[in-house]
């Protein structure tokens, strides 16, 4: 799938060219954002609910190992393969091996952001076998052959005269129909055959119980059943974060899962798989694929609390106004930028810096992960590791020394504004991003300090 | 009790007006205020854009400066949430700790250890409140939308003491205006898209000013209104509350 090679700034640049859809796309969100806003009103224990679920999670991950393990023998008990992957190629070829050793043809994908940090769509359709993603926006994406864009809504970049033209591309609907029932209705239809003929069924988990070794899965479309229920094998992949220790926690977090994404007091479907009913053969793939690393980084361990509800998405303001795929990377938004330098910290050194550190985010997540303060966290260890360009270095490199020095400060301030005032088109040109689209502040003849010392100093 | 003004660099570089509202304002309080003469920056800058290990230097200097008072206090809420967060010296911890304990924002300030009631203020126009996100999630001078607790607001409790303002608040009341820092420079094209939303925001209200307790969102709101020729203008909350028109 096409994954911009572009950095964020100039991806960004690129999506807001078209100001009226970037306006669309803050729109739609902002939305979605005080659709949660009035579900969580609605509820008066919403902060007391945060913090049960931040700190269930914080004690699962603490003792992760021991919950991984009850886990696997409870789900083993139930007649349930379980696998374990150490990254994603790893992930990809279990996968591979279960369908060859069945010689499957026919797949469906319930949506499951793991398969799509993993590759796995691309890996196979590399071997010749095709998955038929059956959420309806992953569906829309993966027709155009893009990447998801949110986690949530991976199709909300795109508009309903977008879809229209996808559709009658692939599934031959009357060109410039834009009428969503109208869409729907041919994407329920070409899904439903693909649901019938499947002989294999990939889901994602959202939440994975110790206590009982069975899972849970979240949709809002039924996609992830349809497949589960008609096919004859069911394999379900999951990070291996996924984990609470027991079935009562559960309230917490669907709770907060579904008022976070999209407002709803509870998803539409929240399907529990145990075991396999008869005839069916059930898998789990437990993934790491950089998990452990980063929960062996004590400020970026908190980030394996999240539960994938988007909510920092929605409320992130470069988010809105950037687009999904500006972030280059499965995981986009707030959470992704700190997820993804884990993984791979030369290809996403930017995305920690694709942030105002506003605050939003930590403030707005569900399970309080400080992720703002992650962001920053990063930003020093990205500097550090040396993953910063030249000029950006030799500049602030520059400002420091400056700034340490009070003389050197203000000989160069009271300079710098003389020179801002004789020869303004020193930095009123092109070569200054600032100036772009902005003025320059007019500079005082007088700093604060030289007024301080001549009307209360004498 | 005394008071260490701490003027942010820019702030005494380009907009000295509101280090002097800021002085008057808290001398007119009855404060005790001096402006230690070697001061420079919080260090912010460098620490935000990934360099804080450069910044011990500048951090020493301001511990230099700022030893001794009873509290340090700005006109800016991102610098003074800097150094609450991150302010460092090896050789002095005690009095770095101090300082950190110690420096308030002006409204913070004003609210919670001057506890001010009244001001003799006024301001006869129609404004708008930028809440910077410094202030507001930082540094918790007012509540924030993303959280489910009572709302208040200290920036607000001090301008409806000022006679003849009239007060709006945009739509999203607490969005961010996207200057972020280097993040203006290096993401310039969605730093300035978040800057005109604000200010589209805001204009649906019909207002003359925009003010609010940080000068780096507001000089980037201006930056755009003056290139975009608005009628708009911008103000340091510390100008209105030291104005008598
Ligand atoms: S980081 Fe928090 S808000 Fe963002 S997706 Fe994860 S749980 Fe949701």
């Amino acid at each position: 799938m096409s994954i911009s090679k572009l950095s964020h700034a100039e991806a960004a640049e690129q999506f807001i060219k078209d100001e009226p859809r970037t306006d669309w796309h803050d729109e739609t969100l902002w939305f979605v954002r005080q659709k949660r806003d009035k579900a969580a009103h609605g509820l008066p224990e919403w902060e007391k609910l945060r913090e049960w679920a931040s700190q269930i999670k914080d004690h699962t991950l603490s003792n992760l190992d021991n919950y991984l393990k009850e886990f696997e023998s409870k789900a083993q008990d139930n007649g349930v393969i379980v696998h374990w992957a150490a990254d994603g190629e790893e992930h990809n070829r279990i996968i591979y091996d279960i369908i060859t050793h069945h010689k499957i043809k026919k797949i469906v994908k319930s949506k499951s952001m793991l398969t799509e940090e993993c590759g796995l769509n691309e890996f196979l359709h590399a071997k010749g076998i095709e998955t038929v993603d059956t959420d309806l926006g992953e569906r829309i994406v993966q027709f155009r052959q893009e990447a998801p864009s949110h986690i949530v809504l991976p199709a909300i970049h795109l508009k309903k005269q977008d879809v229209s033209d996808t559709f009658h591309e692939h599934l031959h609907t009357e060109k410039g129909n834009n009428d969503p029932q109208y869409l729907t209705e041919a994407a329920r239809q070409h899904l439903r055959e693909k649901f019938i003929e499947s002989e294999l069924a990939i889901t994602g988990v959202n939440f994975a119980v110790a206590e009982t070794g069975g899972f849970i899965v979240c949709t809002n479309e039924g996609n992830a059943d349809m497949g589960a229920h008609a096919a004859k094998i069911h394999i379900a992949c999951m990070g291996f974060e996924k984990m609470i220790p027991k079935a009562e926690h559960l309230s917490v977090f669907l709770r907060l899962l579904a008022r976070s994404a999209t407002g709803q007091p509870i998803t539409t479907y929240s399907s529990h798989f145990h075991k396999p009913r008869e005839g069916q053969e059930m898998h789990i793939v437990i993934v790491d694929n950089g998990r452990s690393r980063q929960l062996g980084r004590a400020d970026f361990r908190n980030s394996l609390k999240c539960i994938r509800c988007a909510a920092c998405f929605n409320t992130c303001p470069v988010y809105r106004r950037s687009g999904g795929h500006s972030y280059h990377t499965a995981v986009a938004g707030p959470i992704g930028s700190i997820l993804n330098p884990n993984i791979d910290m030369r290809a996403n050194a930017d995305l920690p810096f694709a942030s105002t550190l506003c605050g939003s985010c930590s403030n707005v997540c569900p399970v309080k992960i400080d992720i703002h303060d992650q962001l920053w966290k990063w930003r020093q260890v990205l500097v550090a590791e040396g993953y910063v360009d030249t000029t950006k270095k030799i500049g602030l490199k520059g400002m420091a020394f400056v700034l340490a020095r009070p003389g050197l400060y203000r000989f160069a301030g009271k300079a710098g504004r003389a020179m801002m005032r004789m020869f303004p088109w020193l930095l009123n040109n092109k070569l200054n991003p600032w100036y772009k689209q902005r003025e320059m502040p007019a500079p005082p003849k007088e700093s604060f300090r030289d007024w301080y010392i001549k009307n209360k100093q004498q | 009790m005394k008071v260490g003004l701490f003027i942010p660099c820019y702030i005494d570089q380009f907009y000295p007006q509101v280090g002097i509202a800021t002085l008057q304002l808290l001398e007119k309080l009855g404060c005790n205020v001096s402006f230690p003469l070697n001061q420079t920056c919080c260090g912010q800058p460098m620490a935000n854009s990934g360099f804080a290990a450069l910044s011990k230097n500048c951090d020493k200097n301001f511990v230099a400066n700022f030893r001794g008072f009873d509290y340090i206090v700005g006109p800016s809420g991102s610098c003074v949430l800097h150094l609450k967060e991150h302010l460092h010296d090896e050789q002095h911890p005690g009095e770095a700790q101090h300082i950190r304990k110690h420096v308030y924002e002006l409204t913070e300030f004003l609210v919670d250890i001057l506890k001010i009631e009244k001001l003799d203020a006024s301001f006869p126009h129609k404004v708008g409140l930028h809440n910077s996100c410094h202030g507001q999630r930082g540094l918790h001078l007012s509540s924030m939308s993303e959280r489910m607790l009572p709302a208040f607001s200290k920036p607000q409790q001090l301008l409806s003491m000022v006679k003849g303002l009239e007060l709006s608040l945009p739509v999203r009341s607490d969005e961010c205006c996207g200057f972020g820092g280097t993040f203006c420079v290096f993401e310039e094209a969605v730093s300035v898209k978040m800057g005109k939303d604000r200010i589209a925001d805001h204009a649906t209200n019909d207002v003359d000013y925009i003010t609010g307790g940080d000068v780096s969102c507001l000089m980037h709101l201006e930056g755009i209104l003056k290139r975009n020729g608005s009628n708009v203008k911008t103000v340091h909350i510390a100008e209105i509350l030291n104005s008598s028109l």
